[in-house]
């Protein structure tokens, strides 16, 4: 990648995208902006527990994916999540109520911030670790080619799962059993605190599909448009063609890791050149230069998401704690008993 | 095809007509594993079954067990039926990150929005000198985990039923069969013979001293039983079938009748099957007893090549009975 943060080459160029749909994308772009800045400020208040990783700056990247999509292609994604929960439709309340552990949550408080899942709208949930999550979307793949089926799996993951072997696992057999997957890695460049060229060998990270023969190009992930594009051609190849496709999206996270990093290590100038480029300010000019908004339309969406955030986090507030006797719910489809405290006992044999 | 199913079969033979039946059943069901489908399983366990059903029911793949137990894992969330088979147990340790963080919490962690219906059927065990890396008996570590139903039939017609109860459970099931066992002949059930998980057999009925132990340990056991019966001492041997669901209601049942107690278990002795079994028959029995429990484990070390240091790792019968004897001197 170039010093001043462009990836430089193969983009998608110029795309005429629908003009309700590029509304719509910049719509959802803001609303999961505004939605994980509530969403930091609820972690300061002590409203939301555990790990809070965001994907502020990564908007495009996230947007563009889900979008480029059909609506019944399934998902899986990482521990950074909301925007793909909220992107898919996913109702902010419950994603907002699932940060908070309230039993109004998406997932009734039992999997929070990491462990979102709107199954109804295919999308196949966050999962906490690294790479872990790649092979369940092969299989989601896999049942689609196994039923004749004609829909996509997608599965996110970020520069640092590509260095997990079962990445390199799963791309032989996406392509060996050609099933229809794309592989979408945003690559916000920095594992954790570790940048990718101190972990990666090779730093062009889509080049890992080309030992399994599987087509693949790098996109401008601050550029939605560019997303969008690169995400309905792959998913296109991979609905017709029945084949996996790799993309990268070169993409940047404003905030640390997760709340609880610092963020000390990234050099403060490349911050404040990513920032630059962030990718709601150069959509919205796309969307005003070409005329699909105007000042007002935007002032009106922004209004709107603020709104509906400050909804979500009055509802989840207001939300009734997950009822202690939901411990031991769910823990099987099939349960034969629900005492926490030695459940793998039938009933009656504790004497 | 189910209905020509003999009466009588090896538990290999066994486990194969749960599968075929099973395929035969349910265009859901489909096997994944390697060398499963041309080679016919490393110990043909899947023999015939892709010249029956064809390469889109019967998968192999290549040596990548944590992408194709992840696989799996995708496919039940969607629906299908996998049935994933692990060469031997110890190529599951390179999947456990898919077993333990995904099969098992997918349920749970989402509250409850998608179930994860596969079977990831392995044989375990050791006595073949196969050494450190090959001989593992793992029960232990996948009773530990909430989540997983974990089963480990002993009998022909255990192996069966259990696994077709597996294969149409909605949850995850770690199937663990034995090595030593693949060979053994006995009865078997038809297509609709299946056994609910959580209910022990009673292999013996006795009124001296109750013996538990699941899957070869079980014939361990018997062996055991056999010996001291010769003594005049009355063993009841209970093979609980599932560790977990566990059936610690016929365990305890037989304990307060007995009041004696020999937990058997092929793995290691620290944080093991055995001292599971024990702490559960205290904490149910702890007033019935007349003795502390004694616990016959395979031997705190990695298993060793040589054929008389495994066969000293190993619990053996007359390890077993030993024990019988130690805990009745004790309550006497």
């Amino acid at each position: 990648m170039a010093d001043d943060g462009s990836v430089g080459q193969q983009t998608a160029g110029p795309v005429s995208a629908d003009p309700g749909l590029m509304r719509q994308m910049f719509t959802v772009m803001h609303l999961v902006r505004v939605f994980e800045e509530r969403a930091a400020e609820e972690y300061m208040r002590g409203n939301i527990g555990g790990f809070l990783h965001l994907a502020i700056g990564e908007e495009a990247a996230v947007v563009g994916s889900v979008f480029g999509l059909r609506p019944t292609d399934p998902i899986t994604s990482t521990y950074r999540e909301h925007g793909q929960a909220l992107s898919r439709g996913s109702d902010p309340r419950a994603v907002m109520a699932e940060l908070f552990g309230r039993e109004t949550g998406l997932c009734g408080g039992h999997g929070g911030s990491m462990h979102l899942m709107d199954r109804e709208r295919a999308f196949y949930g966050g999962y906490g670790i690294v790479g872990g999550s790649i092979p369940l979307a092969v299989g989601l793949g896999f049942a689609i080619a196994y039923r004749g089926e004609d829909d996509v799996a997608l599965v996110m993951f970020g520069d640092g799962a590509t260095n997990q072997g079962v990445l390199t696992e799963s791309l032989n057999m996406a392509k060996l059993w050609n099933l229809p997957v794309v592989f979408f890695c945003l690559n916000n460049q920095y594992g954790m605190g570790t940048a990718v060229d101190r972990a990666s060998a090779e730093t062009e990270l889509f080049r890992r599909a080309d030992a399994f023969g599987i087509p693949s190009r790098r996109v401008d992930g601050m550029d939605v448009l560019a997303v969008h594009q690169a995400v309905s051609d792959a998913a296109h190849h991979a609905r017709t063609s029945h084949d996996p496709v790799m993309i990268e999206a070169i993409a940047y996270r404003y905030r640390g890791h997760s709340m609880s990093d610092p963020d000390k290590t990234r050099p403060e100038d490349e911050k404040a050149r990513w920032r630059a480029r962030d990718p709601l300010v150069t959509f919205e000019r796309v969307l005003l230069g070409e005329g699909i908004v105007s000042s007002d339309d935007l002032a009106a969406i922004r209004e709107a998401n603020l709104a509906t955030i400050e909804d979500a986090a009055q509802f989840a507030a207001a939300s009734p704690a997950v009822a202690e006797s939901a411990l031991a719910d769910d823990v099987y489809a099939h349960p034969w008993n629900d005492d926490p405290r030695g459940s793998a006992l039938m009933p009656g044999g504790g004497g | 095809m189910s209905s020509d199913a003999p009466a009588t079969a090896s538990y290999r033979e066994a486990l194969t007509q749960a599968m075929r039946e099973e395929l035969a059943r349910d265009d859901n069901v489909f096997l994944m594993g390697e060398d499963i489908g041309l080679f016919e399983g490393s110990f043909k366990v899947t023999r015939g079954l892709l010249k029956e059903f064809g390469p889109r029911r019967v998968v192999d793949t290549p040596i990548s067990e944590a992408g194709f137990v992840g696989i799996g894992i995708g496919a039940a969330m969607s629906g299908l039926r996998p049935i994933i088979e692990l060469m031997t147990v110890n190529f599951s340790i390179v999947a456990m990150d898919q077993i333990v963080n995904n099969a098992a919490k997918i349920h749970y962690m989402f509250g409850g929005q998608t179930a994860v219906p596969i079977v990831i059927r392995m044989p375990g065990g050791a006595g073949h000198q196969l050494a450190a890396q090959h001989s593992h008996s793992l029960e232990a570590w996948f009773t530990h985990i909430p989540g997983l139903k974990v089963a480990c039939p002993s009998t022909p017609y255990d192996a069966k039923a259990l696994l077709k109860t597996a294969i149409r459970d909605d949850d995850p099931v770690v199937f663990l069969e034995s090595e030593g066992l693949y060979a053994k002949k006995g009865p078997v059930g038809g297509p609709d013979d299946l056994l609910p998980f959580g209910q022990a057999a009673v292999r013996r009925q006795g009124a001296d001293c109750t013996i538990v132990a699941v899957s070869r340990m079980v014939w361990i056991a018997l062996a055991a039983a056999e010996q001291l019966a010769a003594d005049g001492i009355d063993c009841e041997v209970i093979d609980p079938r599932t560790t977990r669901p566990l059936d610690l209601e016929t365990i305890a049942g037989s304990v307060r009748r007995t009041n004696h107690c020999v937990a058997v278990d092929e793995g290691w002795p620290e944080c093991g099957l055995a001292a599971n079994i024990a702490t559960h028959v205290y904490e149910s029995c702890f007033d019935w007893l007349d003795a502390p429990v004694e616990r016959v484990t395979a031997a705190d070390v990695p298993m060793p090549y040589a054929r008389n240091l495994e066969q000293a790792a190993l619990p053996s019968a007359d390890a077993v009975a030993t024990a019988v004897r130690a805990t009745l001197a004790r309550g006497a």
